[in-house]
């Protein structure tokens, strides 16, 4: 099987890695950077436990082969705190009540960070339609939504 | 031993530098390479078990593949690599075809969406795609590339079973094609799942109509069902049973009981066969009642 070597940004970090040809961009960042807050949930695209950005746009990273990644921008949860401070996003749904077990939350905050670059005045539906790839079975998501907003309005 | 990060199964990742050498790979390697967009389908059948490939090729960056054209007189040139995000948010789409921004958005999720595209649903051929429907009732056709270069196929008759279509070793879609759309065309695409989104389509039923002074009802009103049978069909007889006479509400729920009739679907994981014939017969009268009505008020 092939190996490729690929260049690429992540989070805002210069990587030059030797990726197999059947590795996915999360087990890449998971094994390879030790970059664990992304998570696996389901493997299948359908959880979004495993949501980071590649070039600005949120992907199931368990889809994406880490060897298509050569030239791109990802960003994890882990680039989201700027200088140890978390960002209005993860701050709003921390204080917001929005994080249980934390498993989906990495996720989460990837797409709702997205969101509000997109759409910095979203109504509910748009929040809720921005979270539909994000599963949570702790907190019944309201508070998540909450928080979301609370970061809108700031 | 429990695999606690169950990964895809080996291959060989390949990224041709053209149509032609992608084209010469695949045909070369016919039964052992296949190639991919997004990767959404193939990536999850991989992981459990189903297609066994040597190669995957890329096939994403290749000529064209990435615009999206508009011309008055031709119509839409949709390149096949082009996301499904970026069609649901593009201007030009909104505006001549709003039927495959409304399928397009019923499509899983926004990060599943950045990556999934309309070809890739086309291609991967399963009865439930959801912008199969769209495709077929705005006359779709596609430009493939294979070994003897480039051909176009109607998409009426693509598909030929489940996951089954007419493309053959050495093929690839290069874009999509839609006609200019018909004057005052009305849509509608109306998904069941187990829940509110995100789901795989349990029915989908899309509507699609337009003033067609040819026909003695004055209107030509098309429908066409998703995972009701092997393949995405249309039901032809739907639009000549509205053709043919006056359009009232009561022929519409004749027409939904026809529907009824037309489809064959499986009992699966996600619904029971009679379910799924009751929910095309709800649904078709949801999607044409609601098409007849705003071309009525048009």
């Amino acid at each position: 099987m092939a190996n490729h070597t690929i260049t690429l940004k992540i989070n805002g970090e210069l990587e030059r890695l030797e990726v197999a040809s059947n590795l996915t961009l999360l087990s890449m960042l998971r094994q390879k950077l030790t970059l664990t807050g992304t998570k696996n949930g389901c493997h299948a695209g359908e959880c979004g436990a495993c949501t980071v950005l590649m070039n600005g746009e949120p992907v199931n990273s368990c889809l994406v082969l880490a060897a298509e990644c050569d030239g791109a921008d990802i960003v994890t949860v882990e680039g989201l705190a700027r200088d140890g401070r978390l960002n209005p996003v993860q701050e709003a749904v921390k204080d917001a009540g929005g994080v249980q077990c934390g498993f989906c939350t990495p996720g989460i905050l990837i797409s709702a960070h997205a969101l509000l670059e997109r759409s910095p005045n979203p109504s509910e539906d748009e929040i809720k339609d921005a979270l539909v790839g994000n599963l949570c079975r702790c907190t019944g998501y309201v508070r998540i939504i909450d928080g979301i907003k609370q970061a809108a309005s700031l | 031993m429990i695999n606690v990060h169950p990964g895809l199964p080996s291959f060989d990742y390949i990224q041709p530098g053209s149509l032609a050498e992608a084209s010469s790979f695949l045909a070369e390697h016919q039964g052992e390479a296949r190639p991919f967009m997004g990767g959404t389908d193939i990536f999850v059948r991989l992981r459990d078990g189903f297609g066994d490939y040597k190669y995957l090729v890329d096939v994403k960056k290749l000529d064209g593949m990435g615009t999206i054209n508009f011309d008055p007189a031709e119509g839409l040139t949709l390149g096949a690599a082009v996301d499904m995000n970026r069609v649901i948010g593009s201007e030009i789409i909104q505006e001549h075809y709003p039927l495959l921004v409304e399928a397009a958005g019923r499509v899983a999720s926004y990060q599943l969406r950045s990556r999934a595209t309309i070809a890739g649903n086309i291609c991967n051929a399963s009865p439930a795609g959801d912008t199969i429907g769209a495709c077929l009732l705005l006359d779709a056709s596609l430009q493939v590339h294979g070994s003897r270069g480039f051909r176009t196929e109607p998409l009426n008759s693509f598909f030929l079973g489940p996951g089954q279509t007419k493309l053959e070793p050495g093929d690839i879609l290069t874009a999509i094609k839609l006609p200019p759309p018909p004057e005052g065309l009305v849509s509608r695409y109306i998904k069941l799942g187990r829940n509110q989104a995100s789901d795989l389509a349990i029915v989908g039923v899309t509507a699609a109509g337009y003033p067609d002074r040819g026909r003695p009802s004055g209107y030509r009103i098309r429908l066409a069902l998703a995972s009701v049978a092997p393949v995405p069909m249309v039901v032809e007889e739907v639009e000549s049973f509205l053709s043919g006479e006056e359009v009232t509400e009561q022929r519409i729920a004749a027409a939904a009981r026809i529907a009824q009739e037309a489809c064959s679907p499986i009992s699966d994981v996600r619904a029971s066969a009679r379910y799924r014939e009751m929910m095309v017969r709800n649904l078709s009268q949801q999607a044409l009642l609601s098409v007849w009505k705003s071309l009525k008020a048009a």
